[in-house]
């Protein structure tokens, strides 16, 4: 395997360069998964970096783009290759993820339009609050974009996130302008994002984007905190509980009553 | 064969085959022929499917409220005193009125017989341990005045393959019970009736006469006298049961009956370790299609005469030592039923009758046998592929083969024996070999061929690897010595025991429902391919200590840095794992074999992955000394971090021309795991199993359960007497399982998404 550590000594210009032309990409992991990101079965790559600092991310070991391994692109796209049967076989593609993929554009954009040359699908899983970064010819070679919108009320979605909710809101609208097919993602924490009011208030911000196929509400689960304790970061959402069968019931009918496909 | 070279007429009248296209069938013995010429290929999906009878349901409770007690004892019941043949205990029932397919082992349901031409020392023990008395008059017959199999094996073994044994470098070796692995081709018996048979053999004995009295030829006179006598005894239990199978079947319901009469005769004769059933469906769907088509039969009744078969195929049981049990853990017989697949004239084999096969387990609910085993190609009807899928999802219950391999390799009517064993019925049976421990055979290189856990000299003597850090070059080198020595040794010990099976425990019934000329493999297997192929993996590419005890015995590693493990589709490992493979296999056929077996081998351990793990020490893969190996050729759980499919890949990558009896891969998703709604589920896992074997995976076992439920299974058993999962190559009871292979199973890589 071809692939360095960021972030020594021997960080190389040409490796800033190529980082910047989208040959090589920081990738924290890949894998081949069925039915999580995007439909059949999927090649998974999970690229380092992130500006959003969600309390309850189970990856925060993908926050910084330095502690990525750095790969070539044809490393990338000899995999793809490699599983193109796959993909046929599973109605299944290639999934950028993260960390936040928008924070390496080039490189998303170079994937997907060679992906769309060996004619395998392609999603990108974002949380929309980069979508500046994503250029027209990138989002022309996207097929499906799970978009993280995490909050409806920009007071919460701050509290989540430390950020702003009105890039997410922006990038969703310019995917409905272009008609890019959406599904949208909710982590459902109790007590964080689970208020009416906020699951009500992202279900109207998605009602009015008919490219939404399907909304997925994710139970928020407490397998990342070993590695928040691995970085020794504070872990905020110590000791909190999944949501039980009758709150995700009752998240989904918000959705539902609005016409929307949610699962 | 014979018959083919000098065509003729069979001597019966054609009473049952009315309506039926004719052809060479006709003319000599050819299921396959009758098969091709009269089958109809289904296409549709499962919507015509008859759920159970009252009276099936019926039936099939009052069986249940037996289970309990037997799970409780091991056994329900012994007859002690009767050694077991085809005519030897009187006919027996489970509810006669009620019954519309019959035949049972014993005079009772669930009792079980005694076997002694096996050996006798096995037989008592059972009885022992279950607590029957044993015979004193038995037990002079089978010391003093019968030779059995086990006593003739251990009079010609030489002593090199007594201390492989010894210390479990060589185990399972079936030198104390039936070889089994071998199918009849019990459709010959509906087909044609006994007598025709009968004639059919005799015919292969003129041929015979023919010959010099050579060694060879006279021991196939000798058994060809068997199968005749055999085949003359099936017709006497078939007639205490009412029933004259010297006649062909001419109804759906006598050619299901005639059927299991023959399986029947073999499971009342031979304690095999897998007594596999063969490809039946489409055989038996030609005859219920006619009744159905002459309104002589409706859905539900043919449903229910499968049914009924089945559940008599549930409650095949020998009688077995505890020592057995822990290798092949369950109480599993590997009725293994092959369903599917595509002709080689490109139309499927998949029939109505494949799906009623499958349909049993909603109809009866989950079981592990018999082992429903689905030859499956990307080129199936759509509508069985995702039935199948959906019957996985629900029950667990069923494994998967690449059709593909197995029909370039076999042709189009081969079935499973056991988990992954290929062969063509009635033309083929093999030589069951068990299997050799190769992570112990690295040890052995390390060590000079002595014992990592004893320090005894077990393999000869070689200069122990001296250094600080074990040298990859090195290690490969005093490895494959290790392997020529252990091959040899192993072909030394199975070409014993097969002399003597032939000679002391000949399967004359199972013999008989063979044509005369047949093709013999001889099995050989290994276990802990993924151990050894990450442990040369962890000397290659990481830095590997030995650490030795004060007798300069290496009995445990260090390991700086990482290495690249098998089951992450990384060509580094695989690489390896792929060369023992080929080495071996290359090493395995450098010896002859008895009656010139074609050499194979299988990369499978059934359950014993957890005694050989126990036995095994230290290993330089970081694995702790006794701790499992994982099973068949799975990946080491949790060193593959890519994904299900990503594992499942790298073991693709072994190829089934070096590991012909085949390659077996277990893996265990979360339902949720598989999409969200029931249709995405199914859609998917048909989409995993097409991309397994379009990328030339061989075998697939797939549980779709949740931990928790396994977890609450352990500790209420009585709440899942039907909880049914796949372990290495079939399926059983999980409350069946020892609680050390509960733990096994469950700590097993649980893919929550795949």
């Amino acid at each position: 395997m071809v692939a360095v550590q960021l972030g020594r000594s021997e960080f190389h210009h040409e490796q800033v360069d190529a980082h910047r032309a989208g040959t090589v990409a920081s990738v924290h992991s890949w894998e081949l998964v069925t039915a999580v990101d995007g439909p059949g079965t999927r090649l998974t790559y999970f690229l380092s970096g992130c500006l959003l600092r969600c309390q309850y991310c189970h990856n925060p070991d993908t926050w910084k783009m330095r502690d990525g391994a750095l790969t070539p692109i044809d490393d990338v796209l000899a995999r793809i290759r490699r599983y193109r049967g796959v993909f046929t076989a599973t109605g299944g593609g290639l999934t950028l993820s993260g960390g936040e993929p928008l924070m390496q554009p080039a490189f998303v954009a170079r994937v997907f339009a060679e992906c769309h040359e060996l004619g395998v699908h392609t999603t990108l899983d974002t949380s929309g609050y980069l979508g500046t970064s994503a250029s027209d010819e990138l989002l022309d070679h996207t097929d499906l974009v799970l978009l993280d919108v995490k909050s409806g009320l920009p007071d919460t979605y701050r509290e989540v996130t430390g950020r702003e909710l009105a890039p997410t809101i922006a990038f969703g609208d310019r995917l409905c302008a272009r008609g890019t097919n959406v599904w949208v993602r909710l982590v459902l924490v109790p007590g964080l994002t689970d208020a009416v009011e906020n699951v009500d208030a992202v279900a109207e911000i998605v009602a009015r984007w008919p490219n939404v196929s399907r909304v997925e509400v994710l139970p928020f689960h407490q397998m990342g905190e070993d590695k928040w304790d691995r970085l020794a970061i504070p872990y905020p959402l110590h000791g909190v509980q999944p949501p039980d069968a009758a709150l995700q019931d009752r998240v989904r009918e918000q959705f539902r009553a609005r016409g929307l496909t949610t699962f | 064969m014979t018959l083919l070279e000098e065509p003729r007429r069979t001597t019966h009248l054609d009473t049952g085959w009315a309506g039926f296209v004719g052809g060479l069938w006709q003319h000599g013995v050819d299921v396959r022929d009758f098969i091709q010429r009269n089958y109809t290929p289904f296409t549709g999906d499962a919507s015509f499917l008859a759920g159970a009878t009252e009276r099936t349901h019926a039936l099939w409770t009052q069986l249940s409220a037996m289970f309990p007690r037997e799970r409780e004892l091991g056994v329900y019941d012994v007859d002690a005193t009767t050694p077991a043949s085809i005519t030897a205990h009187a006919p027996g029932y489970i509810d006669r009125p009620n019954e519309i397919i019959v035949g049972l082992q014993t005079d009772a349901p669930l009792k079980r017989a005694i076997m002694p031409f096996g050996g006798w020392r096995m037989v008592a023990t059972s009885l022992e341990t279950y607590g029957y008395p044993v015979s004193p008059e038995l037990e002079t017959i089978f010391t003093k005045y019968r030779k059995t199999h086990n006593d003739g094996v251990f009079d010609v073994y030489p002593p090199a393959v007594k201390r492989a044994r010894h210390s479990h470098l060589i185990t399972g070796l079936p030198d104390a019970y039936g070889r089994g692995r071998i199918i009849g081709d019990y459709r010959r018996v509906a087909l044609y009736g006994v007598t025709a048979l009968i004639a059919a053999k005799k015919l292969e004995r003129a041929a015979l006469d023919q010959q010099a009295s050579t060694e060879d030829v006279i021991r196939s006179r000798e058994e060809n006298a068997e199968q005749v006598r055999a085949l003359n005894e099936l017709i006497q239990m078939a007639a205490g049961y009412g029933f004259d199978i010297a006649r062909p079947a001419t109804s759906a319901t006598e050619a299901v009956q005639w059927l299991y009469f023959a399986y029947l005769g073999a499971v009342k004769e031979q304690n095999g370790a897998a007594m596999s059933f063969g490809r039946n469906s489409a055989f038996l769907d030609v005859y219920l299609e006619r009744d159905l088509q002459a309104g002589v039969l409706t859905e539900s009744q043919a449903q229910e005469l499968i049914d009924d078969l089945v559940i008599k195929l549930r409650i095949v049981r020998f009688l077995r030592t505890p020592e057995y049990d822990q290798l092949f853990s369950g109480d599993p017989t590997w009725v293994t039923e092959s369903l599917g697949g595509i002709g080689l004239d490109g139309r499927t084999l998949v029939v109505k009758t494949a799906f009623r096969f499958l349909q049993t387990l909603y109809n009866l609910g989950p079981a592990p046998e018999p082992n429903l085993t689905v030859l499956w190609s990307d080129g199936l009807p759509g509508g069985f592929k995702r039935f199948c899928a959906q019957v996985s999802i629900d029950t667990s219950a069923i494994q998967y083969e690449s059709d593909d391999l197995i029909r370039e390799a076999w042709g189009d009517d081969a079935a499973i024996a056991c988990c992954v064993s290929p062969m063509g019925v009635g033309k083929q049976m093999q030589f069951f070999g068990a299997r050799v421990n190769v992570v112990k055979a690295l040890l052995y290189a390390i060590n000079g061929g002595r014992d990592e856990l004893t320090g005894e000299q077990i393999a000869p003597v070689t200069a122990p690897l001296a250094g600080e850090v074990l040298d990859y070059d090195t290690v490969w080198i005093a490895y494959l010595a290790s392997l020529e020595w252990l091959a040899e040794t192993y072909v030394d010990a199975l070409n014993c025991i097969h002399y003597m099976h032939d000679k002391y425990a000949y399967e004359r019934l199972e013999m008989a429902l063979h044509d005369g000329t047949i093709l013999r493999t001889m099995a050989c297997g290994i276990a802990g391919l993924s151990v050894a192929a990450d442990s040369l993996a962890a000397i290659k590419y990481a830095t590997v200590r030995p650490v030795r005890d004060d007798t300069g015995l290496v009995v445990d590693y260090t390991i700086e840095g990482d290495y690249p493990s098998f089951g992450n589709d990384d060509d580094r490992v695989d690489e390896i794992a792929v060369t023992i493979v080929e080495t071996f296999m290359a090493m395995i056929r450098k010896h002859p074999t008895y009656r010139n077996a074609v050499h194979t081998q299988s990369v499978l351990t059934i359950t014993s992955n957890v005694v050989y793990g126990k036995k095994t020490g230290n290993t330089p893969d970081g694995r702790r000394g006794g701790a499992p190996f994982a099973p068949g050729a799975n990946p080491m759980n949790g060193r593959d971090t890519h994904g299900m499919l990503i594992s499942a890949l790298s073991v693709a990558k072994i190829p089934y021309s070096e590991a012909q009896d085949g390659i077996s891969l277990t893996n265990t998703v979360v339902p949720t795991g598989l999409g969200h709604t029931p249709d995405e589920q199914v859609t998917n896992l048909v989409g995993l199993i097409d991309a397994y074997t379009l990328s030339h995976g061989y075998h697939l076992n797939i549980n779709v359960l949740n931990r928790e439920t396994l977890e609450d299974a352990m500790e209420h058993p009585e709440n899942y007497p039907q909880l049914t999962i796949r372990v290495s190559g079939y399926a059983v009871n999980f409350v069946r399982l020892t609680r050390e292979q509960q733990v096994d199973v469950i700590s097993r890589t649980f893919h929550t998404s795949v």
